[in-house]
């Protein structure tokens, strides 16, 4: 893997915290924990570094303690470095910063921070796509098409129904994008924009100072959808397995799919790692009466009941005689004995004493909050 | 410029382990695997950090390659520092010629100048090969209160192994009176851990003393701890209690993973107070299959478990495929077995492939001859093809 110095990555960490208010309540979007043991900033971060790209900043706006914890130096991303590396970008990190709304000022805000870095070219990605992506191909196809902006979208069902911010995109047989369409009223297979985007610092220059001064913020809307401004959009195809988490049923979802060999295995690959911070807990120790079926466990857990379908993140407890089905359990969860539960998502240190009886429905899974005792 | 530390550890990791045969082939015995996710060097090195000792030396010769991958810059341990951390100190060349360290005490004597630059007043000598949990600051505590030149961390055993280990005989206040190296007849049950503090100007003397004898041992067993009893010194016996376990042999490496299977297992390796730390990839969660049978067993990062696993430590990355039967056996990181594989009383090592239908091992109860019967062993990187068989006791250091 060589590194790509011309290359700038930007993850807004905070884009959409909106959309699932539940989990986003004490955390930014990034922070929010997946699959075990992986926060949702993890996927960016470790597509950039496996794509080459080592020099990263991350764009926040609130409720960044959680994140400021986990990515600490970016060692754990091979990203504690003297040239390029990580760096933290809050609100009111830069003289002209103030609180943004959209993605175009929150560039404005930290303009200072990519017009210093050393690089030719942008990669800007969002933390609500949970997938492995290679982001070479993309810049190399931005570079040869001469297109001011690149797009990376997926092919993937969308309902009008249940969407609440998908981007779709009209792509003709060159790869351009012919139109872009915000939630518009239809359903069935499209290209689902996946919120990641290659462009020149030269073009995201002119676009953020022409938006500053005309008080515009928001990227979606008055870059991509401004049919007037004329720009020249290509369209890249991310043909991998991709979950994109709009609502927090999405996010049953996306966690359940890792059940799933083939979308597991697609996430998790050998040659480019998804890379988290390490809490170095024991290995799960499993009773002699535990019965554990199609689920995913991180380290930690201590395992006495029953266990099937479910997500387990870092030391998690299950109490003798307990069901637990269809879950997903962050860290640090105490379930007690007897239990029964089923379709919940249970927020960090959630603790749930014993004979318990928790249901939700697959579509509207159960959250119980951070913390809560039950 | 060294900034002074009251104490520096000296952590002796080159013996070979010869005892534990295919498994130290080809990495010393501090490097070995232990329960599920750790290497032996793991609790002695977390043990120096949670103790709050971050100057720590690591003494290696024999086959270092993976210890010195896996000790790295000691950022695991927290012993990556700017001033101490950790220092793997392998034998040297000098103006005066090179030499391989001859024994303990002569691994510490070629590495005085180390131990100078940070002018403790202490120096912890530790071994690499054993499981436990201590607070070394405390034994330290123990050593100042007594004025001590030598403390010895002992352990109470039973009569029985007494005869097996180096016995201490002490007086009313724990000041070491006798002691003798596997004796026949044990006068105490007191017996060495293998844990010293010294202070280090007392045991600078001794070692160069020990040096000039020549005597050919070089051991603080045999050498370093007699002369400083004959002298005189103030040696003190410290009492540690809790688990602690000499994983030397095939068999008390096996026994101490079993013990982590325990209900109500010793070694608390879920205490947050006191993590062992250790240095692993990154892998995703352990998955575990619809068709899976887990019961008993300690199971790590990155397994794909389709098959059985009962009463069993499974490292990282393992996979167990649909239809294979793991009991009683400890499988290392990276290790795929195939289906239709049973797998019984077994240590199977790092890397390796166990082919389909292949049986490793048996239980007691099963075999004819009791005497034969021992745990089978298969070393590292190496595979067993489709329906071969590795019988009990056996040793397979290469591929069959």
């Amino acid at each position: 893997m060589g590194t790509n110095k011309n290359i700038l990555g930007l993850v807004f960490a905070s884009i959409h915290d909106d959309t699932i208010l539940d989990l986003t309540k004490h955390r930014t979007m990034g922070s929010v924990p997946f699959g075990g043991r992986y926060r949702l900033i993890d996927f960016p971060l470790s597509n950039f570094v496996n794509s080459g790209i080592t020099q990263v900043g991350v764009i926040t706006k609130r409720n960044y303690g959680s994140l400021l914890d986990h990515i600490g130096s970016g060692r754990e991303w091979d990203l504690a470095s003297k040239k390029g590396g990580l760096h933290l970008l809050p609100p009111f990190s830069h003289t002209s910063s103030t609180i943004y709304s959209g993605r175009l000022d929150a560039l404005g805000n930290i303009w200072s921070f990519v017009e210093h870095a050393p690089c030719g070219y942008v990669v800007l990605s969002n933390c609500d796509v949970v997938t492995n992506i290679d982001f070479r191909p993309a810049i190399a196809a931005h570079i040869e098409s001469g297109a001011d902006i690149t797009a990376i979208y997926a092919k993937g069902y969308y309902d009008q129904a249940t969407s609440t911010a998908a981007t779709i995109f009209e792509v003709d047989d060159k790869g351009f994008v012919t139109d872009i369409a915000v939630d518009p009223p239809m359903t069935g297979e499209c290209n689902l924009g996946l919120d990641m985007f290659v462009m020149s610092k030269d073009f995201l220059r002119k676009i953020v100072k022409e938006s500053m001064s005309r008080n515009r913020y928001s990227l979606r809307r008055d870059i991509l959808l401004d049919r007037n401004a004329n720009y020249k959009v290509l369209g890249y195809e991310h043909k991998s397995y991709f979950s994109k988490i709009d609502s927090l049923a999405d996010y049953f979802q996306a966690n359940l799919d890792l059940l799933d060999t083939a979308k597991r295995n697609a996430l998790f690959t050998k040659s480019a790692p998804i890379y988290t911070n390490t809490k170095d807990n024991a290995p799960v120790h499993f009773g002699s009466d535990a019965i554990i079926k199609n689920s995913l466990i991180a380290d930690g857990c201590m395992i006495e009941g029953r266990v099937e379908n479910c997500v387990l993140f870092r030391g998690v407890k299950v109490g003798k005689n307990t069901i637990i089905r269809d879950s997903i359990i962050m860290q640090g969860g105490a379930i007690g004995t007897d239990g029964s539960i089923r379709n919940i998502i249970a927020d960090r240190n959630v603790n749930i004493s014993d004979d318990r009886q928790l249901t939700g429905s697959k579509g509207y899974p159960l959250f119980i909050g951070k913390g809560a005792e039950i | 410029m060294y900034i002074k530390k009251d104490v520096v550890a000296m952590l002796l990791a080159g013996g070979q382990g010869s005892r534990l045969y295919a498994l130290t082939h080809d990495m010393a015995k501090p490097a070995v695997p232990f329960g599920g996710k750790y290497r032996l060097i793991d609790f002695p090195l977390s043990n120096c950090t949670n103790s709050g000792i971050d100057t720590v030396g690591v003494l290696t010769q024999y086959q270092p390659l993976v210890l010195n991958d896996y000790i790295g810059n000691g950022q695991p341990w927290d012993l990556d520092k700017m001033n101490g951390g950790v220092h793997v100190l392998p034998p040297y060349e000098t103006s005066k010629g090179a030499s391989w360290y001859e024994g303990t005490a002569n691994a510490i004597y070629q590495n005085i100048s180390f131990v100078d630059r940070y002018d403790p007043e202490y120096v912890v000598v530790l071994g690499g090969d054993h499981i436990y949990k201590m607070n070394y600051s405390k034994m330290i505590a123990f050593h100042k209160a007594q004025k001590a030149d030598l403390t010895i961390a002992v352990l109470d055993v039973p009569l029985s192994e007494a005869s097996r280990m180096g016995i201490m005989t002490c007086n009313d206040e724990m000041r070491v009176t006798d002691f003798t190296e596997k004796p026949k007849e044990p006068k105490s049950t007191l017996a060495s851990m293998g844990i010293y503090v010294f202070t280090w100007s007392k045991l600078k003397k001794y070692l160069i003393e020990n040096e000039n004898a020549n005597t050919g041992s070089k051991d603080f067993g045999k050498d370093i701890i007699p002369a400083m009893l004959n002298a005189g010194e103030r040696l003190y016996a410290y009492t540690f209690e809790g688990y602690w376990k000499d994983v030397g042999t095939l068999d008390s490496l096996w026994d101490a993973n079993m013990d982590l299977l325990a209900e109500n297992e010793q070694l608390d390796l879920y205490d947050s107070e006191w993590r062992i730390y250790s240095r692993h990839e990154n892998l995703p969660p352990q998955f575990i299959g619809p068709t899976a049978k887990i019961q008993r067993s300690m199971i790590s990062e990155g397994s794909v478990i389709h098959g059985e696993s009962e009463n069993s430590v499974i490292f990282g990355g393992v996979t167990i495929e649909e239809g294979a039967e793991v009991h009683y056996s400890i499988v290392m990181p990276g290790t795929v077995i195939k289906k239709g594989a049973v797998v019984k009383y077994a240590i199977v090592g790092e890397n390796c492939v166990i082919g389909e239908n292949a049986r490793i091992g048996e239980q007691p109860e099963n075999y004819p001859n009791r005497d034969e019967w021992s745990i089978a062993v298969v070393g590292h990187n190496i595979t067993v093809g489709d329906g071969k068989t590795v019988a009990p006791k056996a040793i397979l250091s290469e591929s069959i």
